[in-house]
């Protein structure tokens, strides 16, 4: 038995990763409708693999569980490597950015199916006009020399402030004209159609990144200017300030359906497959254009140095803010993603030492690689998870204690043996970047100088 | 006094750290199209200065004035956007990254197309970074560095690590180019090389070029006029000859006795 499912559990890991890398190789082909086919085809093996057909899964659905799992951690580990790993700066905030994602994709979609819109509407307009509000905030601030950053911090958060009031209004406003078209829990109405409820999902999902990244602007406004080592103390500070929030999110704010610490329960369970893989390509698609476009190459640059990079003309502050931005933009979506597949959101899980898991996992999946994060993030949910956690319980009741011991000599061995992570820096794929060809045509005018050194 | 034909005009520049006056009332002007050499003992506050310029250090009091505006208080990628670019005297290139892209960053500023752009992967981008590309290409033909695009930098020789130094700062289309010690560390063929190099960039691109440089061989040999400076001031200005005869610089920079070594 437990032979056996070693082997399995062996096979299936090594069946995700070849899977990921043909879907990475697929999505690198030429041709565009090779890619749309690829995916598709990609999504449909997995979905074919959760059906049941006549009683036979070849995915179970304790597998189904972590491969939702590793898709959201994917999706964190991936926005903590755009901060981290290609930025440069030591964060332990994608944690909480995690945690806000989770709560408030959760509280819409907790609200709606109770017939309250309000969780949508003060959400959706307090993330736009918010936005809206920044954006136009960092505009005008862009007219004046040397304005101290934490007089522009406090403005945006003025802007913020306000944004969020006038959404909470806009939010009492409207729900009363939603109201009945929701119905109950019991008598759900027509907005919460299986169809309605998708959609809503969709946007519940969205605003949760969106709100998760205005926040970590408004956080890492005034904390980026500090200094690599102190930004990861503060940021550490932040993940630990959203967990007691979480704890107490009944008491001091103004939120009973999260329960507190006691846990949040009856989150509908939206997350599908076809979700968890839209959302994870979407980021990986994001993500990898951004890294290869000229502003990805501004973020890298901070990274190498900090100087030699503002000399150069690179808004150093402003590109730590846009990776730090976007990386919270997907800790925000990964966090919605797993809240709607778990259906119960515990404060525990946001706490400060779970916080270091998506650094172990970009760092044991190699800094600079999003193939490695993509990698490790599957492989660690099913090796941590899964694997250890059934074959331990299997071995008697006190065996599951090991799993800590035996999963720490595991990245410790790593580390000694491969400290450039286990993919180093290399990319597969639609990941890789596309090689430049030396110019064919030689240069006009080119100096004698330079001819007779060559 | 600003005339169009003034590019950089520094006046009563002061930079204290704490209680020591790094650089006191320096005062610089420089034309368009000059080729000018600061020099000075070390730690006479060479570095400071392009520091200040470049907006690294803010002045403690003092102006300078690039293109007819100020500059003091802007921040330092702003001071590049306007046209002023650096070398750095220990290289400080992007070590891990590869020749091309290393002179593609200093390029950021100039693209065409936005992060949008860059995140949809659009035509736009596409036409965008291939023009963007074949200019950089450029840069590293005219510095014989083609056929090494796609090395990592920090596993080039020294040299040419150097040159690539001097090749990004020259995609940032700079109109002043600040060159610090661009000679340190190189044997004396490379630093012919160098030279020829210096000339031949501030002829083509029409640049104007300040330049801090130990060697004397390099600054007598193509600075057209020089400012020397010793504890933070200005202590003599003037032709390269004019220079080598100074009473004072011997003294400072040389040593008594020692003018005819150089």
């Amino acid at each position: 038995m437990e032979l056996g499912f070693l082997l399995g559990s062996i096979v299936k890991i090594i069946g995700i990763l070849a899977y990921l890398y043909g879907l990475l190789k697929v999505l690198a082909h030429p041709n565009r409708w090779v890619k749309i086919i690829g995916v598709v085809v990609a999504f449909g093996v997995i979905q074919l693999a959760l059906t049941n057909i006549g009683g036979f899964q070849v995915l179970t659905n304790f597998d189904s569980g972590l491969l939702f799992q590793a898709c959201a951690m994917t999706m964190v580990a991936l926005g903590l490597n755009l901060i981290y790993g290609f930025n440069g700066q030591f964060s332990l905030g994608q944690w909480g950015f995690y945690g806000i994602g989770a709560y408030t994709a959760a509280d819409i979609t907790y609200r709606w199916v109770n017939g309250d819109a309000r969780g949508l509407l003060v959400v959706g307009f307090g993330t736009i006009l918010g936005g809206l509000a920044l954006i136009y905030i960092g505009r005008w601030l862009k007219r004046f020399r040397g304005v101290p950053v934490l007089s522009s911090f406090t403005l945006y958060l003025i802007g913020a402030i306000l944004a969020g009031i006038l959404a909470v209004f806009i939010g009492n406003a409207l729900n009363p004209m939603l109201e009945p078209l929701l119905g109950t829990s019991l008598n759900p109405g027509i907005l919460n159609s299986p169809l309605a409820l998708q959609i809503v999902f969709f946007l519940a999902v969205v605003f949760a990144g969106i709100f998760a990244a205005e926040v970590s602007f408004l956080f890492g406004l005034p904390v980026l200017t500090l200094g690599s080592d102190y930004f990861g103390i503060a940021t550490l500070g932040f993940t630990i300030v959203v967990n007691v929030l979480m704890i107490n999110s009944d008491t001091i704010l103004p939120f009973p359906e999260m329960k507190g610490g006691r846990g949040m329960v009856g989150i509908p369970k939206l997350t599908t497959w076809f979700w968890a893989f839209f959302f994870m390509m979407a980021v990986i698609i994001i993500m990898r254009n951004l890294i290869q476009s000229s502003t990805g190459r501004a973020i890298i640059s901070v990274r190498e140095d900090e100087v030699a990079a503002k000399a150069m003309g690179i808004d150093v502050a402003g590109s730590k803010l846009l990776a730090f931005v976007v990386g919270s933009f997907f800790a925000g979506i990964g966090g919605a993603v797993y809240a709607h597949f778990i259906g119960f959101l515990s404060p525990g899980t946001f706490g400060f030492l779970q916080s270091f898991n998506p650094l172990i996992i970009i760092v044991f999946g190699g800094l600079g690689s999003m193939t490695g994060t993509i990698a490790a993030s599957f492989g660690w949910i099913f090796f941590l998870e899964g694997l250890l956690r059934v074959l331990l319980s299997q071995m008697g009741t006190e065996a599951p204690t090991w799993r800590f011991v035996l999963y720490p000599i595991t990245l410790l061995l790593l580390m000694l043996i491969r400290p450039q992570g286990l993919l180093g820096n290399i990319e597969w794929g639609f990941l890789k970047q596309k090689e430049v060809l030396p110019r064919e045509i030689p240069a006009v005018d080119q100096p004698e100088v330079a001819a007779s050194k060559a | 006094m600003t005339t169009i034909s003034t590019i950089l005009e520094i006046s009563d520049l002061t930079k204290f750290f704490g209680g020591l006056g790094a650089v006191r009332n320096f005062e610089l002007t420089l034309k368009k199209g000059d080729l000018n050499g600061l020099i000075g003992p070390n730690g006479a506050g060479k570095t400071t200065v392009f520091n200040l310029i470049t907006g690294i250090y803010e002045p403690t009091s003092g102006d300078i004035v690039f293109n007819n505006t100020s500059i003091v208080g802007l921040q330092p990628f702003e001071i590049t956007r306007l046209g002023i670019a650096r070398t750095f005297q220990n290289i400080r290139l992007f070590s891990n990254l590869t020749v091309l892209d290393n002179v593609r960053i200093a390029y950021h500023p100039h693209t065409k197309y936005s992060m949008a752009d860059g995140i949809l992967h659009n035509r736009k981008f596409d036409v965008n970074e291939k023009e963007l590309t074949e200019k950089a290409q450029e840069f590293l033909a005219i510095f014989g560095l083609e056929n090494l695009q796609n090395e990592i930098a920090k596993n080039l020789p020294y040299g040419q690590q150097r040159r690539v130094e001097i090749a990004r700062a020259l995609a940032c289309e700079p109109r002043l180019l600040l060159l610090d010690e661009p000679a340190a560390g190189m044997n004396p063929r490379e630093i012919l090389e160098l030279m020829d190099l210096i000339h031949f960039i501030h002829d083509r691109f029409d640049l104007t070029i300040l330049l801090i440089e130990h060697q004397m061989r390099v600054v007598m040999g193509i600075c057209k006029y020089i400012t020397v400076m010793d504890f933070g001031q200005v202590i003599a200005r003037g032709t390269p000859k004019e220079i080598q005869e100074n009473e004072r610089v011997i003294e400072a920079y040389l040593g008594k006795g020692a003018g005819h070594a150089a």
